[in-house]
C-alpha cells in the first residue's frame, strides 16, 4: 500500500492508523493526526483503516507568532 | 483586566514563540514579559522526532495560556483543518486565525478569512482573526462570530510600526466595544505605546522581541510601553496645537524695563 505522509510517499503493509505511527516511533499526546484532510482524533486512530494513496499529516506543536 | 471570550487577562501583551535564539531565551523572555497569552503553532513532525514534544513541555512550564495560530495558511480548508488539529494538540478553543493571501506583503486573505471564522465559530472556536484594518471586513467577521479583532498595523515581520493611524483611530472609534489587538508589523516599544494611546486594547508581536539583541529585557521594555500607553489613553490626553503656548503662567510677570 502507498501512503503520503508528511508530503512523502511511503510503502508500507500496515492498514491502521495508530500502528503506522509506532512503527514510525511517532510517539507522544503531542500529535496531531489527519487523512486525506480530515481531522482523525486520537482516540479514533487504533480504529481507523488506511487505504492506499492515502495522505496522512501528522503534526506536532512548534513556534509561532 | 482584558476580557477575551470570557477569559480575563492582566496583560495587555500577547507575545509570539518564534525565532528565539533558544528555548532559554523564549522562557526568560515570556517571563520577563508578564504576558499571559502566547502564541503556537502546528507543523509537520520528523518520524522518531520529539522536538514538538519538547517545545510543548516548555511552553507547559510558563503557566500561560496558549493561543495556536494557522500561520502559513492559504486557503480556508487548510485554515480549518489546522484549527481543528491544534485544538485536539493544545486542548484549547482558542484560534489565531491567519489565512494568508499574499506571499510578499502576508496580507490576510480576507474573503477566505471571513469564511473559515464563520465556519469555525460554528464549530465551538473563540476566533482570533488576524486581520488589516478594513472596517468592513471587520463588520463582516463580527457577523461571523467572531468577538475580538486583530488588525495589523504593518505587514508582519516589518517592524514599522503603524502606517496607518487614521485607520485604526477609525477601527478604535467604530467598534468601542469590541476588544481590538494589534497583531502584526509593531517593532519597537515606542509603536506598541502609540497604538495603546489610539484605545486600542492589547499588542500581539513576536519578532521585535525575538530578534533583539536582549529579548528579555525587551520584552520588560514593550510591557512597560503598552501599560504607558494604557494609562495615557484612559488619561486623557492634550491635542497638539500649531502654536507655542507658555506653560509658566504670565500672570504676574516681573517687568523689568
Amino acid at each position: 500500500m502507498k501512503l503520503t505522509i508528511n508530503g512523502e510517499d511511503h510503502q508500507t503493509d500496515i492498514s491502521v492508523l495508530s500502528e503506522l505511527l509506532v512503527s514510525l516511533k511517532y510517539e507522544g499526546d503531542w500529535l496531531a493526526t489527519a487523512v486525506n484532510g480530515e481531522l482523525v482524533h486520537r482516540e479514533d486512530r487504533p480504529g481507523f483503516a488506511l487505504n492506499d494513496l492515502d495522505r496522512i499529516e501528522i503534526l506536532s506543536p512548534m513556534q509561532g507568532g | 483586566m482584558l476580557d477575551l471570550y470570557g477569559t480575563s487577562v492582566s496583560s495587555r501583551l500577547l507575545l509570539g514563540t518564534a525565532r528565539y535564539p533558544s528555548p532559554a531565551i523564549l522562557a526568560e523572555a515570556v517571563r520577563a514579559s508578564q504576558a499571559d497569552i502566547v502564541t503556537v503553532s502546528l507543523r509537520r513532525e520528523t518520524a522518531g522526532s520529539r522536538t514538538g514534544g519538547a517545545f510543548f513541555e516548555l511552553i507547559r512550564t510558563l503557566d500561560v495560556k496558549v493561543l495556536p495560530n494557522t500561520a502559513g495558511c492559504h486557503t480556508v480548508q487548510e485554515a480549518v483543518l489546522t484549527a481543528k488539529m491544534a485544538r485536539e494538540v493544545f486542548a484549547t478553543d482558542w484560534i489565531k486565525l491567519e489565512v494568508i493571501g499574499n506571499h510578499d506583503t502576508l496580507q490576510p486573505d480576507v474573503f477566505a478569512l471571513v469564511e473559515a471564522a464563520r465556519i469555525l465559530t460554528g464549530e465551538g472556536f473563540k476566533v482570533f482573526p488576524y486581520t488589516t484594518d478594513d472596517l468592513v471586513v471587520a463588520e463582516r467577521l463580527l457577523d461571523a462570530g467572531c468577538e475580538v479583532l486583530m488588525p495589523w498595523c504593518a505587514p508582519i515581520g516589518s517592524a514599522m510600526g503603524p502606517i496607518n493611524l487614521p485607520a485604526l483611530r477609525s477601527m478604535r472609534s467604530h467598534f468601542p466595544d469590541v476588544p481590538l489587538i494589534v497583531d502584526a508589523g509593531v517593532g519597537r516599544p515606542s509603536h506598541a505605546a502609540i497604538v495603546m494611546e489610539l484605545g486600542f486594547d492589547a499588542v500581539l508581536l513576536n519578532t521585535a522581541v525575538a530578534g533583539a539583541g536582549d529579548p528579555a529585557a525587551m520584552a520588560a521594555a514593550f510591557t512597560g510601553a503598552i501599560e504607558a500607553g494604557r494609562t495615557a489613553f484612559h488619561a486623557g490626553m492634550i491635542e497638539p496645537r500649531d502654536m507655542a503656548v507658555p506653560s509658566t503662567p504670565v500672570i504676574g510677570k516681573a517687568v523689568f524695563s
